[in-house]
C-alpha cells in the first residue's frame, strides 16, 4: 500500500513487530538471489580463463568465511562449526574439483559448471534417509550462493562495515546476515517479506530497536541514503517525510519514550484487582536474551517460552545439550518463578530450512506443532529431555502445543514416562513433578477441556490460532482478515467453556494469545476467569496497572451483559464505551483506532 | 603402504557434519590418503560430502583404508577418533 503525499515521499505499512519510533537514514542490503546465465565457451584461452574466473571466486568466499569466522563474537565461537563446515565444502572435491572439471571437460561457464555440481551432490543427499545428514545439503547451496554472487561481480557488503547509524532496509534477514551486524550502528530494520515470528523480528526485539516487516516492496522504493521514519508501534514507514511531518513524528518519539519509561517504574507492582483478585502476568518470550527485558518489565514468570527458535536460526538441527544449556539458563534466572517451555510449535506459517517438511495444501491443518513431534519422535525426544534436565534447576512447566484431543497427550506422556524411567536409571537429575499443560487453540479441544483437564495440570489458551481455527479465517488472507474478531461471541464463549472445564478439573488456565496484551480484552478476560495472562513483556506495565484499576465483581457484570449481545461489533462498541475512563492510562497508544 | 581395518561408529547420531567434518580434519593432518567403505561403496576419506553421503547411522561397520607414507599413524588416529565417539558424549 503506498499513499503519495509529496515527490518522492511515501508511506507504507507493514507489519510492526519491534516497538518504538525512530528516525534515520536508510542502508540497503542487498540480499536478492543470483541469476544464473548459461554460456558455451569456444575458445581454449576462454576455457582457461574461465577456470581461473572460477578459483578467484572460491578463494574470494573462502577469505569471507574466515573473516566472519574470526569476527564472531566470543559467546557465538561454539556456531562457528557451521562455518568450518562451509570451508571444508569449499575444498571438496566434489565441489571445487567437480566444478572446474565440468568447465575443461564440457566447457560450459562456470555459474553453469557450478550449478551442474550442485545438483549432483543434491542427486546424492535426496538418496539419503536420515533427515539429518540429507538437511546438509543446505549447507551446500548457502556455499553456492556465495560463490555466484562473487562471479556475478556483486558486492558483498557486510553489515558489520557499516559506519554510521542506519536503519537496514533489506528483503529478509538471516541468521548469517545478523550475526555479522554491528548491533551499536543499527537504528532499526524493515523488510519486503517476513512475520513476527520471522528472524528479524527476533533480532530486532532482542536489541530493543525498532522493526516493520512484510513492506512487500519497500528494497525498490526506497534509495540508500534516504531519511526515513519506522513506527515499529503500529507498522508504518516514511520515506522522505516533510520538515513538519519529522517533527511531528520527534515529538510522538519522545512522548512514547516518557511512556514507556512512566509504566515501567510501576511495573513491579503486583496484577491484584481493587477487591483483591490476583492475575499471574507473565511473559512470552522467544529467546534467552529477553528474559532480563521480561524481568524489568514486571513480568513474574515466563508463560510461553517459545522454543523454534533453535530450530530456525541454523542450518543444523539443534543437539539436546545445547537446548538443555539454553532452557536451564532460562530456568535459572527466571528462579523460582515459573518458565513454561513450549514444545516445538513447527509448520504452519513457519519455516523450516532444515526439516524437509513436504509442501502442503492446508498448512495450518497440517503437519505441525504436536503432530509433527508424534512423527519426528527422536527430535521431539530430544527436546522434552533437554526440558526434564533444565527442571532440575528451577520452576520448569511444559507445554504441548495444538493438542486436539486426548490422545496426542497420552502419546506424549509416554514419551516423557520413557525420558524419566532413562533418567532414573542414569541418575540424571529432574523435578518429579512438572507440570504438563496444553495449549488449548483447537476448536476440539474447547469441546473436550473437561476430559483434558483431568489429565494434566493447566492450560494455555492460544487465541491467535483458536480464533483462526474456530471462526475459519486465515488472518494472512486480506479478504477475509477484517474477520479476525477476538469480540466475536463464538469465542468469549469458548473461553467461557474451556475455563469452566479447567474448574470442573482442578486446573489453571492462562491465556497467551495477543487477546492477553490487547488493553480493549482485559476486563472481558477478568471476568471470564482466567487465571494467567502472559504477553509480550513489552505489553506487561499496561495490562498490570489496568488490571489494578478494577474490580473482578464490575468485570463479572460487564461479561453478563456482554454475553447478551450478538455479534462481534456491538460487543466491541459496548467495551470502547467501557474503557473510555481508562483512555488516559492508554498514554500513546492509540488502541481506539478501528 | 596400505592398511585395512573396520571400524565401528558409537555415537548416538552416527556419521553426520560434525563427525564427518573431524574425520576430514585428521585425514588433511596426514600425507597419507583415507578411503571409507560401507558394504560395497567407497568414498575419498578427505571429501565431507562423499562422507555424509555413506549415510552411516549409529553402529554402522565401515573398512577404512589408508595409504601413502604414514599410513599407519593415519588409522591409529582415526581408530581413536572412532574410539572415542568423535567427541561426543553420547
Amino acid at each position: 500500500m503506498t499513499d503519495q503525499t509529496s515527490q518522492n515521499a511515501a508511506k507504507l505499512y507493514g507489519i510492526a513487530v519491534s516497538s518504538g519510533i525512530i528516525i534515520g537514514k536508510a542502508h540497503l542490503v542487498d540480499r536478492s538471489r543470483v541469476r544464473i546465465l548459461y554460456q558455451y565457451l569456444i575458445s581454449d584461452e576462454q576455457v582457461k580463463k574461465e577456470v581461473e574466473r572460477f578459483r578467484c571466486a572460491l578463494d574470494k568466499t573462502k577469505d569471507q568465511i574466515s573473516t566472519a569466522k574470526s569476527r564472531m563474537p566470543d559467546h557465538i565461537k561454539k556456531h562457528a562449526f557451521i562455518l568450518d563446515t562451509h570451508l571444508m565444502i569449499l575444498d571438496d572435491t566434489m565441489f571445487a574439483e567437480a566444478t572446474i572439471n565440468t568447465i575443461l571437460e564440457e566447457k560450459i561457464n562456470a555459474e553453469w559448471a557450478l550449478k551442474k555440481s550442485i545438483q549432483n551432490i543434491g542427486e546424492l543427499f535426496e538418496q539419503i534417509d536420515d533427515p539429518y545428514i540429507k538437511e546438509r545439503f543446505s549447507d551446500v547451496e548457502s556455499v553456492a550462493e556465495r560463490i555466484l554472487r562473487h562471479l556475478a561481480g556483486k558486492n558483498q557488503d557486510s553489515l558489520f562495515d557499516i559506519d554510521d547509524r542506519v536503519i537496514i532496509v533489506a528483503h529478509d534477514l538471516s541468521p548469517a546476515d545478523t550475526s555479522a551486524l554491528n548491533p551499536g550502528k543499527i537504528m532499526g530494520f524493515i523488510t519486503d517479506v517476513g512475520g513476527r515470528t520471522s528472524h528479524t523480528a527476533i533480532m530486532a526485539k532482542s536489541l530493543k530497536i525498532p522493526a516493520v516487516v512484510a513492506l512487500e516492496s519497500v528494497t525498490l522504493q526506497v534509495q540508500e541514503g534516504n531519511l526515513l521514519i519506522v513506527n515499529g508501534n503500529n507498522g508504518e514507514v516514511l520515506i522522505n517525510p516533510d520538515d513538519e511531518t519529522i517533527n511531528r513524528y520527534q515529538e510522538m518519539q519522545l512522548q512514547y519514550e516518557r511512556y514507556e519509561s512512566s509504566i515501567v517504574r510501576v511495573s513491579h507492582l503486583p496484577a491484584e484487582t481493587t477487591d483483591g483478585h490476583r492475575i499471574a502476568t507473565m511473559a512470552n518470550i522467544e529467546f534467552l536474551e529477553e528474559v532480563v527485558m521480561a524481568k524489568d518489565h514486571g513480568a513474574e514468570g515466563v508463560g510461553l517460552y517459545r522454543t523454534e527458535f533453535h530450530f530456525l536460526r541454523s542450518d543444523t538441527l539443534p543437539g539436546e545439550e545445547e537446548l538443555f544449556e539454553d532452557y536451564k539458563q532460562v530456568a535459572e534466572i527466571m528462579a523460582p518463578e515459573p518458565v513454561t517451555i513450549r514444545t516445538l510449535d513447527l509448520g504452519g506459517d513457519k519455516f523450516s530450512g532444515q526439516l524437509e517438511l513436504s509442501k502442503e495444501m492446508n498448512p495450518a491443518l497440517g503437519l505441525r506443532a504436536i503432530r509433527f513431534c508424534l512423527k519426528e519422535r527422536g527430535i521431539f525426544r530430544g527436546q522434552l529431555r533437554a526440558i526434564l534436565r533444565a527442571s532440575a534447576y528451577g520452576n520448569v512447566k511444559i507445554l504441548l502445543p495444538m493438542i486436539s484431543g486426548l490422545q496426542e497427550v497420552l502419546d506424549t506422556r509416554m514419551i516423557l514416562d520413557e525420558v524419566k524411567e532413562d533418567f532414573d536409571g542414569l541418575k540424571i537429575p529432574y523435578d518429579r513433578n512438572i507440570k504438563v499443560g496444553v495449549m488449548i487453540e483447537v476448536p476440539s479441544a474447547v469441546a473436550v477441556a473437561d476430559v483434558l483437564a483431568r489429565h494434566v495440570d493447566f492450560f494455555s489458551i492460544g487465541t491467535n490460532d483458536l480464533i483462526q481455527y474456530a471462526l475459519a479465517i486465515d488472518r494472512i488472507n486480506e479478504h477475509v482478515a477484517y474477520m479476525y474478531q477476538p469480540f466475536h461471541p463464538a469465542i468469549l464463549r469458548m473461553i467461557r467453556q474451556v475455563v469452566e472445564g479447567a474448574k470442573k478439573g482442578g486446573i489453571s488456565v492462562a491465556l497467551c494469545g495477543e487477546m492477553a496484551e490487547d488493553p480493549l480484552c482485559t476486563f472481558s478476560l477478568l471476568g471470564l476467569g482466567i487465571d494467567e495472562l502472559s504477553m509480550n513483556s513489552m505489553g506487561v506495565p499496561l495490562i498490570k496497572k489496568l488490571i489494578r484499576s478494577m474490580s473482578m465483581a464490575e468485570a463479572k457484570a460487564d461479561l453478563e451483559k456482554i454475553f447478551q449481545l450478538d455479534t462481534a461489533s456491538t460487543v466491541r462498541e459496548f467495551i470502547l464505551k467501557r474503557m473510555e475512563p481508562f483512555r488516559s492510562d492508554l498514554g500513546g497508544k492509540n488502541l481506539f483506532r478501528q | 603402504m596400505e592398511l585395512r581395518k573396520t571400524l565401528k561408529i558409537d555415537n548416538e547420531l552416527g556419521l553426520h557434519a560434525r563427525s564427518a567434518a573431524k574425520i576430514v580434519a585428521l585425514t588433511s593432518e596426514y600425507k597419507a590418503d583415507l578411503f571409507l567403505k560401507k558394504e560395497d561403496q567407497e568414498v575419498d576419506g578427505s571429501s565431507i560430502l562423499s562422507i555424509l553421503t555413506l549415510a552411516c547411522p549409529k553402529g554402522t561397520e565401515v573398512e577404512a583404508r589408508t595409504v601413502g607414507e604414514d599410513s599407519e599413524a593415519l588409522m591409529e588416529a582415526l581408530d581413536k577418533l572412532f574410539k572415542q565417539k568423535f567427541g561426543e558424549s553420547r
